[in-house]
């Protein structure tokens, strides 16, 4: 076993080392950065970039102007923003070892308790951080709920929250008397549906997040821990982590992460509604899958997650300027789900192979 | 002293010879010679990691052995599945049970060839024959309708035989089947037993209990390093001392560190009082002085590991208390025992230890992340630094911190785990065989690391299987047998035929 492994890798080392010898540069430094990019994130992530790149071919090809224009990027990335915050927060869930099927219904309840008649009065009189902050608080409260079931309930994950996904849709259903609830607050709408420097503030939003996220998870205790907990819980356990108090933060996280998203979406369609975020649950999975997260734990990546957001929303962009039905593109996104994680598991069983 | 004695080649059900079979770093069959007659209880002696259990998954098909040859009736075969043993009539009843606990009785005993007409299972046949089944067992009362894992361990024992029987076996090897019954199940036990060897059915047994052998067995063979040492004694007349100097000694010396002279005034650093936990252990105590190993011998399922991890936090004791540098631990808090100081080393490196996809320096850090952490933010190249420095004075190899530590051979894994607590500076050390999955070459520097540990300070209680570890490593031993504590002494006043003899026999002297 272990021969073979030095024979596969003793050619690319030859590689490695002909490219340095062709760039004439410090060699051990320059071997080692590339080694390491390609081992690391970016390594993984080729796969995604190529993938987005040819949609983007497919976009022009078919759509010209229609699809590069900065209007419709612009488009591209406002409706990737919504979805993209719900899956940061799923990503940290996943690779804690958890699943979070309520997000959808969370991001519902809390659209439709920050658009209150009541909250709203009190967004008009004051300052529309009333309604935000409602979002936040209500989105965080039902991640601890699903948190506090899961950890110290003992009650699987996968249970859990899609009881959370049933009571907070029909909570959010009874708020609302199942009707829409119109923004009327000027400021909220201006701000959050505007622009800085050109770009929407659900942009910046997204992008704010997704860095917040990175540096949580790669770059903290917090994320160290998040890995070992999702790796090997009895492992994290007796090394001394606290396993179930960490697990209670990873779903207030997502909770969190749903408030967010709920303001986001309250933004973009000025309105509040228990059919928010319908479905939000399987295309947060579907894009923290793709983007390379191991669904058992343990291993998961930011930006693979942002890849596969912007992989979809690019997806349903194309074949809608297409004129293509809806239909057509769940296809689509089924066949493309299918292969990505057939390419993750090759790629996976030849990391652990000797 | 090995007398083989040579028996008719018609008489034989089964004979093996020169069985090999190598693990990578291990030899752990080295030229195993076995026959079995039919009808007789034949029972396997040996310490642990002697090769038990390999030959009975040799047996069964689920190793295939490397050279040697199998011969069933007189043909040569060769067992390379689980159903060519099967087939031949050879089947297993494991120490842990191997039945689907969801499923009946007689979904159990059929599993795998259920039956059935046109691909439809027959219910109420597979009943009849479950229930012809287990009345011959002597246990018309299990029902074979009811949920496996609604039945007790011997009652789960008994399906596991007539599944064994519903496959028309010959010759059945059961491993401990005693270990999870009371006294009068094994009564019944045996008399099940002598009822199957009556109808020519050959049953190897396997157990540490001299007392069963000598009432159930006809033949014993001796096994020690891989190897058959002696075959074909008689069950009731070998002497028990022949039996244990058969097992013990070996081939292989290992070289323990010397000694350290201990410190007249060295400090005691953990006190264990009156510890219990129902159907574990009970009322076990001792304490370990800076600088000491002490050493727990006694057979699997002794309640050794059990101590260890209730010491750790890891099991809740029901009673008595653990007290590190004079202060009382919370039951059943692992932060507070590793914030104390404490260690642990579990039992199963890859499952309870380690993240075996995260890097090296990953593993050895996480539990001292806050020495590399501010505002919760990591310094990953204070931690590499921390970390390489451990792994070169350990010389943990491949060198490198950024390796996967799924790709380290065991006995790296082991410094790793080691290293671990050598970054908190702990006061205490618990290690759960330190040395199982090591290789012969990489136990002495395990042995060399841990003699080093307790030379810097360090408490450590060392727990393992085999004897010769706990005595030439351990400075004093607490025999454990069945859950208690039956000696506390030096390590130097006593051999290991004297401690095979407190395990094995206990109060049976």
């Amino acid at each position: 076993m272990s021969e073979e492994v030095a024979r596969s890798e003793a050619p690319k080392q030859d590689e490695l080392g002909h490219g340095q010898a062709m760039a004439e540069v410090d060699p051990t430094a320059a071997g080692a950065t590339l080694r390491h990019l390609l081992k690391g994130g970016a390594g993984r992530n080729v796969g995604l970039v190529i993938a987005l790149v040819l949609l983007c071919i497919v976009g022009v090809a078919t759509a010209g102007d229609r699809f590069a224009s900065t209007a419709n990027v612009l488009t591209i990335l406002r409706l990737a923003a919504v979805i993209g915050v719900v899956s940061i927060g799923m990503t940290f869930v996943i690779t804690g070892g958890g699943i979070d099927l309520s997000v959808g219904a969370m991001v519902a309840l809390a659209s439709v308790w920050a658009t209150t008649l009541a909250t709203q009065q009190l967004a008009a009189d004051y300052h529309w951080i009333f309604m935000v902050s409602t979002a936040l608080l209500v989105g965080a409260a039902c991640g601890l709920v699903n948190g506090v079931l899961v950890a110290y309930g003992k009650i699987v994950p996968f249970i859990a929250t899609l009881a959370m996904l049933a009571g907070a849709r029909g909570l959010a259903e009874i708020l609302s008397d199942r009707k829409t609830q119109i923004i009327s607050v000027n400021s909220f709408v201006d701000f959050f549906g505007g622009s800085l420097i050109g770009i929407p503030v659900l942009v910046w939003m997204f992008l704010l997040v997704a860095a917040a996220g990175w540096v949580l998870l790669n770059r903290t205790t917090f994320g160290r821990r998040t890995f070992a907990v999702g790796g090997n819980a009895e492992a994290a356990r007796l090394a001394g982590i606290k396993v179930q108090r960490h697990t209670v933060a990873l779903y207030i996280l997502a909770g969190l992460c749903c408030g967010i998203a709920a303001v986001m979406l309250m933004a973009r369609t000025t309105t509040g509604s228990a059919t928010h975020g319908g479905l939000y649950e399987l295309d947060a999975i579907a894009a923290v899958v793709i983007g390379g997260t191991l669904l058992s734990g343990g291993r998961g990546t930011i930006v693979g997650t942002v890849f596969g957001v912007l992989i979809f929303t690019t997806l349903n962009n194309v074949f809608t300027l297409n004129n293509l039905s809806i239909s057509a593109q769940s296809v689509a996104k089924g066949l493309i789900i299918v292969i990505a994680v057939l390419l993750q598991q090759r790629l996976a069983a030849r990391a652990t192979a000797p | 002293m090995t007398e083989y004695d040579v028996p008719a080649g018609g008489q034989d059900l089964l004979r093996m010879t020169g069985i090999v079979k190598e693990f990578p770093g291990v030899r752990a069959l080295d030229g195993v010679d076995l026959d079995i007659r039919r009808g007789e209880v034949h029972c396997l002696l040996g310490q642990n990691g002697a090769g038990k259990s390999t030959l009975i998954r040799v047996l069964t098909g689920a190793h295939k052995p490397d050279a040697g040859t199998i011969q069933v009736n007189g043909q040569v075969v060769s067992l390379n599945t689980p159903a060519d043993s099967m087939r031949l009539g050879i089947a297993a009843i494991y120490q842990e049970l191997d039945l689907v606990p969801d499923l009946t009785v007689a979904e159990n005993v059929f599993l795998g060839h259920e039956p059935a007409r046109f691909g439809l299972t027959r219910r109420s046949e597979a009943n009849t024959k479950a229930r012809e089944l287990l009345k011959g067992l002597g246990h018309g009362e299990i029902p074979p309708g009811r949920t496996v894992g609604l039945l007790s361990a011997a009652g789960q024992q008994v399906v596991s035989m007539a599944r064994a029987l519903s496959r028309q076996a010959r010759l059945i090897v059961m491993d401990e089947p005693s270990a999870v019954l009371d006294s009068e199940e094994v009564d019944n036990l045996f008399r099940v037993i002598r009822d199957l060897t009556a109808q020519g059915v050959a049953v190897v047994y396997i157990s540490h209990r001299l007392e069963e052998i000598r009432e159930i067995g006809d033949r014993v063979t001796v096994l020690k390093d891989g190897a058959t040492v002696a075959t074909g004694l008689d069950a009731r007349e070998t002497p028990t001392a022949e039996l244990i100097r058969l097992m013990t000694g070996r081939s292989i010396e290992y070289v323990f560190p010397p000694r350290a002279e201990l410190a007249g005034d060295a400090p005691v650093v953990l006190e264990v009082e009156n510890l219990s936990r129902p159907r574990e252990f009970a009322r076990i105590g001792f304490s370990v002085r800076a600088g000491e190993i002490l050493g727990l011998a006694g057979l699997v399922g002794s309640g050794r590991s059990e101590v260890l991890e209730t010491v750790y936090g890891a099991r809740r004791a029901a009673t008595g208390f653990v007290r590190v540098d004079g202060k009382v631990l919370a039951p059943g808090k692992v932060q507070q025992a590793v914030k104390a100081g404490v260690g642990l080393a579990p039992e199963e490196r890859k499952s309870q230890a380690l993240l075996l996809d995260e890097a090296v320096y990953k593993n050895i850090t996480v539990s001292s992340m806050g020495r590399f952490a501010s505002g919760g933010f990591l310094n990953s190249h204070a931690e590499r630094q921390a970390a390489e420095e451990l792994t070169k004075a350990l010389d943990v190899r491949p060198a490198g911190v950024e390796h996967p530590v799924r790709n380290l051979s065991g006995g790296n894994q082991q410094k790793v785990v080691l290293a671990r607590w050598l970054m908190r500076d702990c006061r205490v050390l618990l290690l759960d065989e330190p040395t199982r999955g090591v290789d012969v070459g990489a136990r002495s520097e395990i042995y060399a690391l841990v003699r080093k540990l307790a030379a810097s300070g360090v408490a450590i209680v060392l727990v393992s299987s085999e004897v010769e570890e706990v005595l030439g490593l351990a400075d004093r031993v607490v025999v454990m047998r069945e859950g208690r504590a039956v000696h506390t002494g030096p390590a130097q006043d006593i051999d290991e035929h004297q401690v095979l003899d407190l395990v094995m026999e206990g109060s049976a002297v």
